[in-house]
């Protein structure tokens, strides 16, 4: 197959709406962070639980509830749901060693999996989109509103959650069980509610993602599988402790991916999957810790 | 006068290893207690049980109260606070981060803002490099967070594991001072677990000598200077 011909007015279209699916990634990829900084745990049920919260989503709008209703307060159920997880399945098991968390996610996913399929069918829905149809003209480029959504909503949401961590007490508090979780007692802290509340906001970035993908993905029980290997490979390649990482991860995969499937013949569709793993594999191999992880020898 | 803070006959362990067995001794409200004592005789240990970051069991009575099964954070939040070995500093944090954890179960931020700035008198140095994070201070200047940090917090009674450990003498000796002035200008109690036993018994009222899980010896601090086998054990001459 020949090289398409090259336009510049084309390679930025690719990049904005590399953009776009990359800010999808960013906030699954954020959640991954959120949990895994708290407690070294990689939650493998986070793409399940977005799923299950995408279809109570399109349960709310099926019933007649405005989407500018049912979004906002699915993204409410899933932090309630992510809080009381936490709180009933994970933290029987809070002092047991990671690897036992870890497997305990694959469980969740699996069972969270089986949940949403058995509640809701395994046919395929449409999902109404947040954005209206239609493109914009910036400087000669054809923009869709949708890209622009999905990339407004995105940033905004990790904007709002920097905030939070930044210039609140109970953000402060999760920064501190992040970074000591033996102190924090000490100074009056909860640990296990910091924990449950990152969980919490964890299912809620979740829940964006999937709300945000549905329409373009569609929505079937397992929607998020692949969107989850991309969000790990995002945190990966931005550091799996950063948050700032996993936001520009996920950007810059979204855009890699773009810009392979349109610009390299051999790639497209499916093998997409195979661009993001080779980012994991490349990544692991020359920056272990990432692009804004700190390798940093661990204190035992 | 009653005693803030009294230990009765307090065991403790680490899985199968006992490291307290039973130790009782008491803190009265404006003092400073010292506890001394080798490497591994539980110094540390005793200030772990009063936190309950460690399995004990015995009396633990506080401010008139058990202290039963109150968590570490609950034991904080009526008024104890625990400079632990190490300092426990959140070295990913900046260094007013830290101060300003030691106030995270504090509702009263004017009084809050006001013991920051007092903090800032005793430790000038904390508002220069503030936005710095904090494990990249010397070990001296961690110390020193980490008492301030613990004072931010009102502690009706504070808890110090060696906080001389690996400093230099000038600044081990900066930082006594500002112990000594604390309790003779605001009252402050403390519990104070040290090797340093001369700059220790110098500054403390009372103290107890442990050894291998067991208070051997206690009384005055300016009785334990002159007695013979502290001299030769602790102080070295």
């Amino acid at each position: 197959m020949a090289l398409a011909a090259f336009s510049w007015q084309e390679l930025a279209q690719q990049v904005v709406s590399g953009l776009a699916s990359g800010g999808i990634y960013a906030s699954l990829a954020l959640a991954l962070v959120l949990i895994y900084r708290a407690t070294r745990v990689i939650n493998f049920a986070q793409g399940e639980l977005a799923t299950l919260t995408t279809f109570v989503a399109w349960s709310l709008t099926n019933h007649g509830l405005n989407k500018w209703v049912a979004f906002p307060l699915t993204l409410l159920i899933a932090f309630a749901g992510g809080v009381a997880l936490e709180r009933v399945v994970i933290r029987p098991v809070e002092r047991a060693p990671v690897l036992t968390v870890v497997m305990l996610t694959i469980g969740l996913l699996i069972g969270l999996n089986g949940l949403t399929a058995w509640i809701w069918g395994g046919e395929t829905r449409s999902f109404p989109s947040l954005f209206s149809t239609g493109t914009v003209d910036v400087g000669g480029v054809a923009v869709s509103y949708a890209d622009i959504g999905v990339i407004g909503v995105t940033l905004g949401a990790v904007g709002l959650i920097s905030l939070f961590f930044r210039f609140t007490k109970l953000g402060l508090g999760m920064r501190a069980v992040a970074a000591n979780p033996e102190t924090s007692p000490l100074v009056g802290i909860r640990v296990g509610w910091m924990l449950a509340l990152g969980w919490g906001l964890a299912a809620t970035l979740g829940a964006l993602s999937g709300i945000l993908v549905a329409p373009t993905v569609f929505l079937e029980p397992n929607m998020m599988q692949a969107i989850l290997l991309y969000a790990f490979a995002a945190a990966i390649l931005g550091g799996l402790e950063s948050p700032l990482g996993a936001v520009v991860g996920g950007l810059l995969l979204g855009v890699i991916l773009n810009l392979a499937g349109r610009y390299v013949p051999e790639v497209g569709g499916e093998s997409r999957l195979a661009v993001a793993l080779a980012v994991i594999l490349i990544v692991l191999t020359i920056r272990p810790s990432g692009l804004f992880g700190r390798t940093v020898g661990r204190r035992v | 006068m009653s005693a803030l803070l009294e230990l009765r006959d307090v065991e403790a362990r680490y899985g199968p290893v006992k490291a307290l067995h039973g130790v009782s001794l008491s803190v009265e409200e404006g003092s400073i207690v010292a506890v001394l004592g080798a490497n591994g005789a539980g110094k540390t240990t005793i200030l772990r049980a009063i936190s309950n970051t460690v399995r004990r069991s015995g009396d633990i009575v506080f401010a008139g109260r058990r202290l039963g099964r109150a968590g570490p954070d609950a034991v904080m939040r009526l008024g104890i606070a625990h400079v632990p070995e190490g300092r426990g500093i959140f070295r990913e944090l900046s260094v007013w981060d830290n101060l300003r954890l030691g106030a995270y179960v504090r509702r009263d931020r004017a009084a809050v803002a006001a013991d920051a700035e007092r903090m800032l008198g005793h430790f000038p140095w904390i508002a220069r490099r503030r936005g710095q994070a904090a494990g990249t201070l010397s070990g001296g200047e961690q110390q020193m967070l980490a008492l301030a940090r613990a004072l931010m917090g009102r502690p009706r009674l504070l808890l110090l594991d060696e906080p001389s450990l690996g400093l230099a003498p000038l600044v081990v000796r900066e930082i006594f001072r500002i112990l000594a002035e604390l309790n003779e200008r605001d009252g402050l109690t403390a519990l104070v677990v040290e090797q340093n036993a001369s700059v220790a018994l110098r500054v403390s009222q009372s103290a107890c000598v442990l050894e291998v899980g067991r208070v051997v010896l206690a009384g005055p601090s300016t009785e334990l200077r002159e007695h013979d086998a502290v001299r030769r054990s602790y102080l070295g001459y």
